[in-house]
């Protein structure tokens, strides 16, 4: 029950028993309690959130790897194979592969567990699968959490799939430290579309099917368009230097001195792909690796690993890492506090009638929308500013 | 505490178990789980019991369909239902068979904790009305 005195900055939010013991269980590896929190995430079941707040001091062991690309990119099949090399080598896996939802009845059929023939029966990799569930910009968040959950669990990677196609989903696999977007051969205009929005947030791309006729030109294409990209587009090139020499001035302060005291070169030169671009100058950003594999038959998996495990190395030493986990952060607390300010705003309307009661009197001319809105903010804002008082807190 | 809303829905896992290579009617079951608003996962035809198990437990369903035409249910049922004992998670899963299952059969699976049996020409409002009356509440 939000009062009108709920405060906008409380305490962490209580467990209830059940819930700590739920918590208690999925830290000593009950694959039971795992499935259960995220099922509560899921829900947004009462209490969830005093349990991700839980949960988060345990989290940060994982390397999170985000999966997009087109319908039928064979993002599954890739990410069954992934989660088989993963194990050969003697890590846990964590899989949450998100489907889309009917908009009508929000059924949907979560079809990605079929491709995961290589794991059937290996307990240690948790694949689970999510609907998208119409939430309005809710899904990243609860994708996110599921992705704590499995961290906190103790996986030591988590791979998120998604379909590439739209912000919701693209805002999902940013929540990834590390982005695989896959593109099938001969789709010049696939390539072409991928340049909204989707392009922008690889760190490696993935040819599939390579085997496939076009698979050259393909791979050709991207390597083209990722150096475009490194080259033309300075906006966007300069937000990112931004943060990431903001991260670095941070880091120093903080005396973060073990990440850069590494021997440096090493990891990451090591990659073909990439190789060339670290060696322009003083300029160590990343440069996306282009890398075919053939899924069904697990060919370039092993090189795509390298590829994530040196993207991985190369955010940690250049504290890129702490650039992306803060900005990361920065946006779950904005998406958390715009979806509770919201809810206060919706809960004020319904006091007020009901939206349909206001916009019929809008229709009516009694009033106008900015008039409404104003009535409705404007107690709320005057809560806020008389609760910090002394104003200079906000950003 | 906020208010947010709360977004549950019923999920479903249909499973296909054993030598059984027949999923039309697995298919069918899917699609109209999800036309119901249901969120279905699907396990792929020739699963062992424990891959069922390990679905129905790290998927969280709260219904377990399990399609069986091949008449191999006395053996696979039980070990499915085994499985769920093990990982704590038969007591708030609502397991149902369909297929082709001789009537003393049936009274032995509910006997085993199947909580119904839908044989062929069932109609499918009967299989979703059911599982909407009797999904497990959870906390």
């Amino acid at each position: 029950m939000a009062g009108p005195d709920a405060p906008a900055f409380a305490d962490a939010p209580t467990l209830s028993d059940a819930d700590a013991a739920l918590v208690e269980d999925l830290l000593s590896g009950s694959h039971r309690a795992l499935a259960r929190v995220i099922t509560k995430i899921e829900n947004r079941s009462p209490g969830y959130r005093a349990i991700v707040s839980a949960l988060h001091e345990h989290t940060g062991g994982a390397d999170v790897i985000g999966v997009t690309g087109s319908p039928g990119a064979g993002k599954s099949t890739l990410v069954d194979k992934l989660a088989a090399a993963y194990r050969d080598r003697g890590d846990t896996v964590g899989v949450i592969a998100v489907d889309p939802s009917s908009p009508y009845t929000g059924g949907a059929v979560l079809g990605d567990r079929i491709r995961m023939g290589s794991n059937v029966g290996d307990m240690d990799v948790f694949f689970r699968s999510m609907s998208a569930r119409g939430q309005l910009g809710g899904l990243s968040t609860a994708t996110a959490d599921a992705v704590k959950a499995l961290d906190a669990f103790g996986k030591d990677v988590v791979v998120l799939e998604t379909v590439g196609a739209g912000q919701n989903e693209v805002d999902v696999v940013r929540t990834a430290d590390t982005v695989a977007v896959l593109v099938q051969p001969g789709s010049g205009d696939d390539v072409q579309t991928l340049k909204a929005g989707i392009l922008e947030i690889g760190d490696v791309f993935v040819v599939n099917k390579a085997d496939m006729d076009g698979a050259q030109r393909t791979v050709a294409e991207l390597e083209e368009m990722v150096h475009r990209r490194e080259g033309g587009t300075t906006g966007r090139d300069a937000g990112h230097h931004g943060a990431a020499s903001m991260a670095s001035t941070g880091a120093g302060g903080h005396g973060e001195g073990d990440h850069t005291a590494d021997h440096g070169d090493g990891a990451t030169d090591a990659e073909s792909g990439g190789a060339d671009a670290h060696g322009d100058g003083a300029d160590d950003s990343w440069t996306p690796e282009v890398l075919e594999t053939v899924a069904n038959t697990g060919e370039g998996v092993d090189a795509l690993i390298e590829a994530f495990d040196a993207h991985a190395a190369y955010l940690r030493e250049s504290g890129e890492f702490a650039a992306t986990e803060r900005r990361r952060y920065a946006e779950e607390i904005r998406t958390l506090v715009r979806a509770d300010v919201g809810a206060l705003a919706t809960a004020e309307i319904e006091r007020r009638g009901g939206i349909d009661r206001l916009a019929e009197r809008v229709r009516d001319r009694e009033t106008d929308p900015y008039a409404v809105a104003e009535a409705i903010v404007g107690p709320i804002a005057d809560c806020v500013e008389g609760a910090t008082g002394d104003g200079e807190r906000d950003d | 505490m906020s208010a947010e809303q709360q977004e549950r829905a019923v999920r479903c896992l249909v499973a296909k178990v054993g030598l059984d290579g027949h999923d039309r009617g697995a298919h069918v079951i899917a699609r109209a789980f999800r036309d119901a608003g249901f969120e279905v996962v699907y396990s792929g035809l020739h699963r062992a019991p424990d891959d069922i198990v390990q679905a129905a437990v790290q998927e969280d369903v709260d219904v377990l369909g399990i399609s069986i035409l091949s008449g191999a249910h006395n053996t696979l049922v039980p070990k499915v239902i085994e499985g769920l004992k093990e990982y704590d998670a038969f007591d708030d899963t609502l397991v149902l068979v369909g297929g082709i299952i001789p009537d003393e059969d049936e009274a032995e699976l509910k006997e085993l904790g199947v909580a119904e049996v839908f044989g062929p020409g069932t109609p499918m409002e009967e299989t979703i009305e059911f599982i909407r009356n009797n999904v497990p509440e959870r906390a």
